[in-house]
């Protein structure tokens, strides 16, 4: 076989891979989250479809594919139509940077776990967690519902002023990296894990990124019992689903970023790359299911005091001592 | 350089291919027989009191401008962070002047009470 379409096939072969693990991932996420919550006050969670619940995933695709699907009269169709999509594709094509797990050698060829290793990569990633914001805002204020918009608009607001503290928590990584490439972060972090090396921020970052999830404490876009689902109200059937799906492939996302940037990737004793790498993201997630168990939901004044007068100044401030400190120990 | 792109090109595609399947599919499986009630926007069970597209709080625009001045900051913080080793302390003291310059702005902004939400 020419050496092209060798690379040809193992790059679609990784993709389609990659794609139903993360849809795969994603499903069971939900169902784990419901399960886990549902521990946590006391109840069983889901347990009627298939042994402890498992079919559940299963038979959630299919309710949402049965249901039907409208578009309200009042809404910007073509908008309407996008928003969702939008929402789901930024959510999936951020994982094409993450990489996953050492490289692995096939048929004497050197196989990277990662769709491709860009050289830009934490850009790749900031930028497309910024066009993410377009498919929730674009879907709330196409639906012409007040509920939608309020959500939308709150969740705009909150998305972007979370995004400046998460992204200033990431120069530091990439100043104790000296790369932009997430392979080259997860290597620099050989001995010792960028969490305890700045542990300011990895803090500012987690927060910033359970922000980012719109989960609670910061669920305002879609608090439920005041705006009825907030940006997704008007939507319905698989339309619906596609938000949903973005929301958890998002959760998975960032779980990956955390790992990659502060808990040190794939490192780790014993077991293989992936499996370390799948077990943090895991706990991470865990986590995020865990502080939506805990904690009560943010007033939006809270929110904004917290995300622009604390947690902004604070990052500034970390990316100035950790320069700081690094040129004094270079000398 | 630009062939590192085709596996992301590769993945818009499936994630597009994706999202357009399961909706049609939706649209073919599951019911459709809109009616006016139904498709009118979500009032908690009311006839429709006042549009959406009605006035929001100038806060939203505020945050919004303040927004574009830190991101541009931090998307101007990044190629230094990577080269700041080699920059030394000079590079270090340009962007802390820099970064002051912004402080002081954001400063003023606070005791303006541009940040308060109350």
């Amino acid at each position: 076989m020419p050496e092209w379409l060798i690379i040809g096939l193992l790059i679609v072969a990784k993709l389609g891979l990659i794609f139903m693990v993360l849809l795969t991932l994603a499903a069971y996420l939900v169902l784990a989250e419901r399960k886990i919550l549902g521990r946590m006050q006391l109840r069983p969670g889901p347990n009627r479809v298939g042994p402890f619940g498992l079919m559940q995933p299963l038979a959630d695709v299919i309710k949402l594919l049965t249901k039907e699907d409208f578009i309200p009269a009042r809404a910007d169709k073509w908008l309407f139509i996008l928003a969702p999509g939008l929402a789901a594709v930024t959510a999936l094509l951020t994982f094409a940077v993450v990489p996953f797990g050492p490289p692995l050698t096939l048929f004497g060829h050197q196989v990277p776990l990662v769709v491709c290793d860009l050289n830009i990569g934490v850009l790749f990633f900031l930028g497309l967690s910024s066009l993410a914001v377009y498919g929730m805002t674009l879907g709330g204020w196409a639906s012409n519902s007040k509920y939608s918009l309020m959500g939308a608009i709150r969740g705009l607001s909150q998305l972007i002023s979370y995004e400046l503290s998460m992204g200033l928590a990431l120069v530091p990584v990439v100043m104790l990296a000296r790369s932009f490439s997430l392979t080259d972060i997860v290597m620099a972090q050989a001995d010792v894990p960028f969490a305890l090396v700045n542990p300011l921020a990895f803090l500012i970052f987690l927060i910033s990124a359970v922000a980012e999830s719109k989960r609670i404490p910061f669920d305002l876009p879609e608090a439920e019992n005041e705006l009825v689902g907030g940006f997704h109200t008007e939507y319905s059937g698989m339309r619906f689903g596609l938000f949903f799906v973005g929301e958890y492939i998002n959760l998975i996302i960032l779980g990956s970023m955390l790992t990659v940037f502060f808990l040190g990737g794939w490192m780790g004793p014993f077991l293989p790359g992936v499996v370390w790498f799948s077990i943090k993201v895991l706990f991470v997630c865990f986590f995020f299911i865990w502080v939506r168990g805990t904690m009560p939901r943010l007033r939006y004044d809270q929110l904004m005091h917290f995300g622009w007068k604390i947690l902004l100044p604070l990052s500034l401030l970390n990316v100035l001592l950790t320069g700081a400190l690094l040129l004094w120990r270079q000398g | 350089m630009l062939e590192n792109y085709l596996p992301i090109l590769v993945l818009v595609g499936i994630a597009f291919a994706f999202a357009v399947a399961v909706v049609i599919l939706s649209r073919l499986v599951g019911p459709n027989k809109p009616n006016d009630i139904k498709l009118a926007p979500y009032e908690c069970g009311m006839p429709l009191l006042s549009s959406a597209r009605d006035r929001f709080s100038i806060k939203f625009y505020i945050v919004a401008v303040t927004f574009i001045v830190f991101d541009i900051e931090v998307a101007f913080l990044y190629p230094w962070a990577v080269v700041f080793k080699q920059l030394g302390w000079y590079g270090a003291v340009t962007m802390g002047i820099f970064l002051f310059v912004l402080i002081v702005g954001f400063v003023y902004e606070w005791k303006k009470g541009a940040l308060e939400w109350e």
